[in-house]
């Protein structure tokens, strides 16, 4: 997939920029002209390049060097090909001493440039690999890891950067999928707190007692099973941020124990009786409306607003349809490139099946509808049959389920619950994948339903 | 798709004429002209180089008066260059309407070999299948053995088949389909 290499040909001379850049663009590459140092200069501020092709002889403003010059200060990591028709060895030291990576006296042979390009090219896809590798290992998610063109995203992003530097609580809401745990991340390591620990709970996967004990830890013998003292999240998480997800879940008493610790900053740990300070940001998340929470009793008021400093509504992904080409492309490249398959676009068509899906599993169902279509695809175009499986029944089916009368809509999400559990073996991943929504989410129902695992 | 006017320039051999026009009807489904009455461009010949500018070819084949829309493949005896390079064995104008080969390099006579028209004629089919394909928007293929992977030399020119691979082929019925055109799909396998 060479169309995402950026290359900017360089040279006064408009045959030498039209046929380098046809070569290039025949090899897949996006290539861009400029006819003078300045003109390449200023492009290079306005897009970062992979390689720059300078001609070194260029009469009138600037020449080869200077440019190389200008664009390595404005891109550092830029490779740089010096082009030139005079072989001498004074000129090409002078290049390669400011920097550039290669050099070519024209005419060459057809495969000097391929063989150079490409060279440069694997380096760089290494490069990209092992970022996207440690990013992984890492889980570490900056602000410019995220991507949307949409006003509200960008708001959204715009926020993020500005409460990083604080430490004002943060409440996230947004339907299952939207990324709350992404804007989390990129608010921490936007932040002072980068270098400690982001600690993330789910407060929906475990019982209440259980979640108790998870976020302020034990002492030794506090109860049957607590064979050694253990720190909690909270602790684990001093310095740096806590992130309780689907904090709309917790229980009454677990609501009052977390307000103390928002008010001040310390608690107890089950069992123990010395208090322990934490210096600790914390980020909540919720896919339910707290508001109505709230007015119905099920939230205490105190906490919401101890918790709603700073509130961060994600959209859905059918209300920002502007950001799937984008999401897919980026799904695409990470996933491809972790599944061994070299499948490099999407076709048009297939394109406008991801944009018209409704996606109610948001961005994280649109990731699990490619990784699917990357699995099926048998070329190095994701085609709309890759996607068939998003598409709506061509025909009506030929009856209605077999439902027993009297089944209200819980009893029948219960039922459909657990029937999928048992086809994914207990697999509570597999299962929320295609039950559409997020792990936690599918712990709050089985908790909830009192399904049996 | 209309059909493909097939352009020489000078006098290349027959054999090779009538490779081209059935070896690119079984890669594109498509058919072949003859289009007679062109003469070289003066101004493409660098006498620096001793060459001729393939650009320069391609410019003066779009100023054609006559068949405008018709896609164009010519074929010329003439050694190309492109300024950076110190020749082609081809050129196309990238989802274009104009493409041309050049045999020159494609003799075994100009690498001091014998003389071998049947070699000829296949790298000129497999050379005018990579450029014809460049105009239908074609990018260079990873598979080495698919006629529009990069061939720097000839030794990859002589690897490669002369009918799109399974995934160029794919790629050409979308975009023809895209475009509203009838989709004739290239046989599959083709010869090699």
């Amino acid at each position: 997939m060479n169309a995402r290499w950026h290359i900017l040909v360089v040279d006064d001379e408009e045959t030498m920029t039209e046929s380098l850049s046809a070569w290039l663009r025949e090899d897949g590459y996006s290539v861009d002209c400029a006819g003078s140092g300045a003109e390449a200069i200023e492009r290079a501020r306005q897009r970062d390049y992979a390689i720059y092709f300078v001609d070194l002889k260029m009469p009138g403003g600037l020449d080869g060097i200077e440019t190389m010059m200008e664009i390595r200060k404005l891109r550092p990591e830029a490779s740089i090909i010096v082009i030139t028709a005079y072989a001498t060895v004074d000129t090409a030291i002078t290049a390669m001493k400011e920097g550039a990576q290669e050099y070519i006296v024209k005419p060459c042979h057809p495969q000097e440039i391929s063989l150079l390009v490409g060279r440069i090219i694997r380096v760089k896809k290494l490069q990209r690999e092992n970022a996207i590798l440690r990013r992984k290992l890492d889980r570490h998610y900056h602000l410019h890891d995220l991507v949307s063109r949409n006003p509200r995203m960008l708001e959204v992003f715009r926020l993020v950067r500005d409460v990083a530097h604080q430490r004002s609580t943060v409440l996230i809401q947004g339907e299952s999928g939207t990324g709350k745990e992404l804007i989390a991340r990129a608010i921490h390591y936007s932040g002072e707190r980068a270098a400690a620990p982001f600690v993330a709970v789910s407060c929906a996967a475990l019982a209440e007692t259980l979640l108790e004990s998870e976020l302020f830890g034990h002492e030794k013998g506090a109860f049957t099973g607590a064979v050694a003292q253990r720190k909690g999240k909270f602790e684990q998480a001093d310095g740096g941020t806590i992130f309780l997800d689907e904090i709309g879940d917790i229980s009454a008493k677990l609501q009052l124990d977390l307000l103390r610790v928002l008010q001040e900053r310390r608690f107890f740990r089950v069992g123990g009786n010395a208090e322990i300070a934490v210096d600790v940001r914390v980020i909540a998340a919720t896919h339910q409306d707290p508001l109505l929470a709230v007015r119905e009793g099920r939230f205490r008021d105190d906490l919401y607003y101890r918790l709603n400093v700073i509130n961060i509504h994600l959209p859905p992904l059918r209300e920002r349809r502007e950001d799937v080409p984008l999401l897919a492309q980026e799904f695409l490249e990470r996933l491809g490139h972790e599944m061994g398959r070299d499948v490099a676009e999407i076709s048009d068509e297939a394109m406008r099946l991801l944009v018209d899906h409704s996606w109610p599993g948001n961005v994280r169902e649109l990731e699990n509808a490619l990784e699917r279509a990357i699995l099926s695809c048998r070329t190095r175009t994701l085609s709309a049959e890759d996607l068939a499986f998003l598409q709506p029944p061509t025909a009506a089916p030929s009856a209605a389920p077999d439902l027993p009368p009297g089944l209200t809509l819980q009893d029948l999400e219960r039922q459909y619950i657990a029937a999928t559990l048992e086809r994914s073996g207990g697999n509570i991943k597999a299962a929320a994948a295609a039950l559409g929504i997020d792990r936690s989410t599918l712990y709050e129902k089985i908790r909830r339903y009192e399904i049996p695992r | 798709m209309s059909p493909l006017g097939l352009l020489p320039l000078g006098s290349p051999p027959e054999a090779v004429l009538g490779e081209l026009e059935a070896g690119l009807r079984l890669a594109f489904g498509v058919g072949t002209r003859r289009v007679e009455g062109f003469a070289d461009p003066p101004e493409a010949y660098d006498r620096a180089r001793g060459q001729w500018s393939a650009v320069a070819l391609l410019r003066a084949l779009l100023r054609r008066p006559a068949s405008e829309g018709q896609p164009l493949l010519g074929v010329t005896e003439r050694d190309l260059f492109v300024p950076v390079l110190s020749f082609v064995f081809g050129q196309a104008q990238l989802g274009g309407r104009v493409a041309v080969i050049s045999l020159a390099r494609l003799r075994p006579e100009f690498h001091g070999l014998r003389p071998d028209e049947r070699l000829l004629a296949r790298r000129a089919l497999t050379e005018a299948v990579h450029e014809v394909g460049h105009t239908l928007g074609l990018l260079h293929c990873p598979d080495r053995r698919c006629p529009m992977a990069l061939s720097p030399g000839l030794d990859d020119l002589d690897f490669k088949t002369t009918a799109p691979c399974a995934s160029c082929a794919a790629l050409l019925r979308g975009r023809r389909a895209a475009a509203g055109r009838p989709t004739a799909a290239p046989p599959p396998g083709g010869r090699t």
